[in-house]
């Protein structure tokens, strides 16, 4: 059996056996690559019956703009429900990644945000895109991703996990997180984006952009919210992303690769990772298990 | 690698999809070397990015080891903690790739404590590579990992004899490690086993070929691991899979889903389903929107079926050619994972491919000392502990010896309180007395008997302190029922102690062994139609848990009598309380010996403030619906 299809078996087995021991399962939908091919995933692991669970989107308000016309029209092409949900206090406070620093504005409209929206529905079982090959911390992170009530992950304390077998049991108030992408490379994603032919947003693809440089990177300019400093001037450019979040805190590359073949041959031949156009990654030392242990993705 | 270009990108796919995995493990001890190998595999094969490296550069002068040098083993410590001790507490899985292949690695630690941490990485493993330095040679902790890793089912090894540089590459070190390990590891079995000398700190025969050991003809570790034969030869492959997920979307649609374990399946083909035994033929195998002539091991598929046969979650759907065994009770290898020690009578959730049941273990046969291999007796066993048990199943487990196949023979035992995962076991064999011991199929079964005394069976359980009354609740509660023509029977520790139970102490194993008896005869008697009383301290849940799944849901009432200690302990009515402040008792419950409350008990009642008969009449109205 080859690379893919292996690939492929393990996560639509991990997206069976945590539905089968979940009393209210749900999956992260957050519009990215890595969503779309863990959207796709369940849909195999369920037909001819649709996936059994609600996808739900943590909306910051800061996403794209092409972000939010591309979750429409997959909701609507699914046929599956999507919750959305905004953290209506950090909205209400005027939270926002300029004036608050990204740090602070992740906790409120991210982690705190996925917080109520968990608890709010009492999702026990909670599907998430990550893989291990992202991020030093997630490279040590169990597939089925044990949280204590108040949704804490203890890098210390996690469940053996042995085999192919999953403890889906918890106690009330306890969660768990399940990564079926694990195992999977950015150039699986890509690969398997391709061959299976699933519509992306298409950000991903190279396109002229208004763009501003900050800090060395390329931040794009979405809409109006964006302050714009003395002496910069937003200028075009052939750009593209390789990891979507909120507009102001991805970093988007210069690329010519307009279609599938060529991101990934340039992913093939890229000299930096992918995480890096994520600007909340390098915020703080290890910050990226701290904001884990708080209950981000 | 080659620049890749967008227009070979069919071609270059097409190279990927025949690409294999293979999953391994690296282990060896504290200062072997063994995240600096892992950095140097990922750089070497230029899974490192610009960006990483760049991190990297930074984080070697604020943590490294290697002076101004790159510090590779910070690449693959990925926790805080890690990195300000330098050690590796959890498993972490690295990705890379070469022309020939795809890896998967497990980091895994090296410290005894963290055995549980490597088991898990070994368990989905095909490949070791066990380090060792160079200087020291076969250390206590190559012992063991060498044997958690054979224990795993791993049969490939790769010795990697580490610091060659530190000796000088010498040619009689190496020669002498190698030997050394070949005789130990003489029985267990391996598939192959290569050794090569290795300095990872500058690369020496990791991808090329080093300068420094002309007298070393085998391959380099890049070599070994592009072409060593790990697939391991099926001698049998005959098809099983284990039922995840029954699909039903519509009246015309059954669908079973599940991942196949061994063998392959056509449509058309015979199966039986375990462990009811049914047979029928394969309908379709569907995949998506497309339906497949015939599906491989490993493959994650829907079947449906084409007779109306009984399929749930947890079944095993085979070829009715070489069906596997249907077993409830086995001798297994239990590596224990938990602080809180494992304890025989104890029951546990069991977990076997997709199935859960209920399971006990019944006797430790004996345990296996880590570090040396030699059997040692054991009452309990504690946290990185080996042993060879027995267990018992509630309900029967088709399966698979774990040397046959790991997903059918390899389960946890996950704590029914905690719900940690608290065991992790291979199957070995079924142990024959279960198959040949049928149960008798009765004619004249509970509801009969029940009939006949015109009554309800159940069982009403008192739990509390000593000295809280329960036993003078009990006899007022069984004189009432009496009265009205009930048939009762009550169990307390006096009458049993000092027979069924007289070669039992008060040690939290022997207290365990206790009630696990007193709930069986109390099954038994509820079996037989009688209303049973039992009047237990019973102090810990995880037994109290054990004794109510015996029973069916509305047969079990368990009453709490909280009387508070300063109360009992004025009664003292057999003056146990003043021994035991004398310390003249040992163990004894609310002294120095916990009482676990009752979560959710059906009634809790109170001598402190009500008259032993004012609660003997609650009682009664609850279990008589009055």
């Amino acid at each position: 059996m080859n690379h893919y299809k292996q690939l492929e078996a393990e996560a639509i087995e991990i997206i069976r056996e945590a539905v089968a021991g979940s009393r209210k399962p749900v999956m992260m939908y957050s519009i990215g690559k890595d969503s779309s091919v863990m959207l796709h995933l369940a849909r195999k692991a369920f037909y001819p019956a649709p996936p059994p669970f609600p996808l739900l989107h943590i909306d910051t308000t800061w996403k794209f703009q092409e972000m939010y016309a591309h979750r429409k029209k997959m909701a609507e092409e699914s046929g599956m429900e999507l919750i959305v949900h905004t953290n209506q206090e950090g909205k209400k406070a005027g939270i926002n990644p300029f004036t608050h620093g990204s740090s602070y504005y992740t906790d409120v409209m991210k982690t705190q945000g996925l917080r109520q929206a968990l608890d709010h529905h009492g999702f026990d079982v909670v599907f998430g895109g990550a893989r291990r090959d992202e991020e030093k911390s997630r490279a040590k992170e169990r597939i089925f991703s044990f949280r204590s009530a108040g949704h804490r992950w203890d890098p210390k304390l996690q469940r053996p996990e042995l085999w192919n077998l999953y403890n889906t049991r918890m106690r009330p108030g306890e969660t768990i997180r399940v990564f079926p992408l694990s195992n999977w490379t950015e150039l699986d994603i890509w690969q398997y984006l391709h061959v299976e032919k699933i519509p992306i947003v298409p950000l991903y693809f190279a396109k002229e952009r208004p763009v501003v440089i900050r800090n060395g990177q390329l931040i794009m300019v979405d809409d109006n919210r964006i302050p714009i400093e003395p002496g910069e001037k937003p200028q075009m450019r052939m750009i593209r992303f390789r990891t979507l979040g909120c507009y102001p805190l991805t970093a988007a590359i210069d690329s010519p690769a307009t279609t599938m073949e060529e991101i990934i041959a340039e992913t093939f031949n890229t000299v930096s990772s992918e995480r890096q156009g994520r600007l909340i990654d390098s915020d703080q030392p290890g910050s990226m298990e701290k904001k884990k242990q708080e209950g981000y993705f | 690698m080659a620049e890749l270009h967008a227009k070979n990108i069919v071609e270059y796919l097409e190279e990927q999809r025949q690409k294999e995995t293979l999953r391994f493990i690296t282990c060896g001890s504290v200062d072997d070397g063994k995240s600096t190998l892992i950095g140097r595999l990922l750089y070497e094969s230029k899974c490192i990015f610009d960006d990483q490296l760049k991190a990297l550069e930074t984080e070697s002068k604020r943590y490294g080891t290697q002076g101004e040098k790159i510090d590779f083993a910070l690449l693959v410590d990925g926790l805080e903690a890690e990195r300000e001790q330098g050690i590796t507490i959890d498993v972490a899985y690295r990705f890379f790739s070469t022309d020939r292949r795809r890896y998967i690695v497990a980091d895994t630690p090296g410290h005894e404590q963290y055995t549980r941490n490597m088991a898990t990485g070994a368990s989905t493993a095909q490949m070791a590579v066990l380090l060792i330095d160079s200087r020291k040679g076969i250390l206590p902790q190559t012992r063991r990992h060498h044997r958690i890793v054979t224990m795993m089912g791993i049969r490939h090894i790769v010795l990697a004899v580490n610091k060659m540089d530190l000796m000088g590459f010498e040619q009689s070190v190496f020669d002498r490690i190698e030997a050394d390990y070949r005789e130990f590891a003489k029985d267990a079995n391996l598939t192959t086993l290569q050794a090569i000398p290795l300095a990872a700190v500058s690369g020496d025969n990791v991808l090329k070929r080093s300068e420094n050991t002309p007298w070393y003809k085998g391959p380099t570790l890049f070599d070994h691991m592009d072409t060593v034969t790990v697939t391991e030869v099926a001698t049998r492959a005959a098809f099983r899979m284990p039922v995840q997920w029954v699909s039903r979307p519509n009246l015309n649609y059954r669908g079973f889903c599940g991942r196949i374990a061994e063998g392959s399946v056509k449509t058309g083909d015979a199966v039986r389903v375990l462990p009811s035994g049914k047979t029928t033929t394969v309908k379709s195998i569907d995949f998506f929107e497309d339906q497949l002539p015939e599906a491989e091991a490993g493959a994650s598929i829907t079947l449906t079926l084409n007779d109306e046969v009984d399929v749930s979650r947890g079944d095993l759907i085979v070829t009715t050619d070489h069906p596997p065994e249907v077993a409830d009770q086995f001798q297994v290898k239990l590596l224990w994972l938990s602080e809180e020690p494992l304890v025989p009578g104890r029951s546990y959730w069991l977990k076997v491919h997709a199935k859960e049941v209920s399971a006990t273990v019944m006797e430790i046969k004996h345990r296996e000392d880590i570090n040396t291999g030699s059997h040692l007796a054991a009452k309990v066993l504690n946290l990185n502990e080996i042993a060879v048990v027995t267990i018992s199943t509630t309900h029967p487990v088709a399966f698979e010896p774990y040397t046959v196949n790991r997903t059918l023979g390899g389960f946890v035992f996950i704590d029914k309180l905690s719900c940690a995962t608290v065991g992790a076991g291979m199957i070995e064999f079924a142990l024959r007395r279960s198959t040949n011991i049928h149960w008798q199929s009765l004619e004249v079964g509970k509801a009969q008997r029940a009939l006949l005394k015109n009554q309800t069976p159940r069982c009403i359980w008192l739990t509390g302190l000593s000295g809280s009354g329960k036993s003078t609740v009990a006899n007022q509660l069984e004189k009432r029922l009496h009265a009205e023509g009930r048939h009762t029977y009550m169990l307390d520790g006096d009458n049993v102690r000092h027979g069924l139970n007289r070669d039992l102490g008060f040690t939290d194993a022997d207290r365990v062994e206790n009630l696990r008896r007193v709930a069986e005869v109390a099954k038994l008697m509820v079996e037989a139609g009688l209303i049973v009383i039992v009047s237990f301290i019973s102090p810990f849940r995880a037994e109290r848990r054990a004794a109510r799944d015996l029973f069916a849901p509305e047969e079990f009432v368990e009453i709490h009598v909280s009387t508070p200690i300063a109360e009992c302990e004025k009664r003292d009515v057999k003056g146990l309380y003043a021994k035991a402040r004398k310390g003249e008792l040992k163990n004894f419950t609310g002294i120095d010996s916990p009482y676990e409350v009752p979560e959710n008990p059906e009634m809790v009642i109170d001598t402190s403030t009500k008259s032993p008969e004012e609660c003997a009449l609650e009682v009664w109205r609850l279990i008589e619906g009055k």
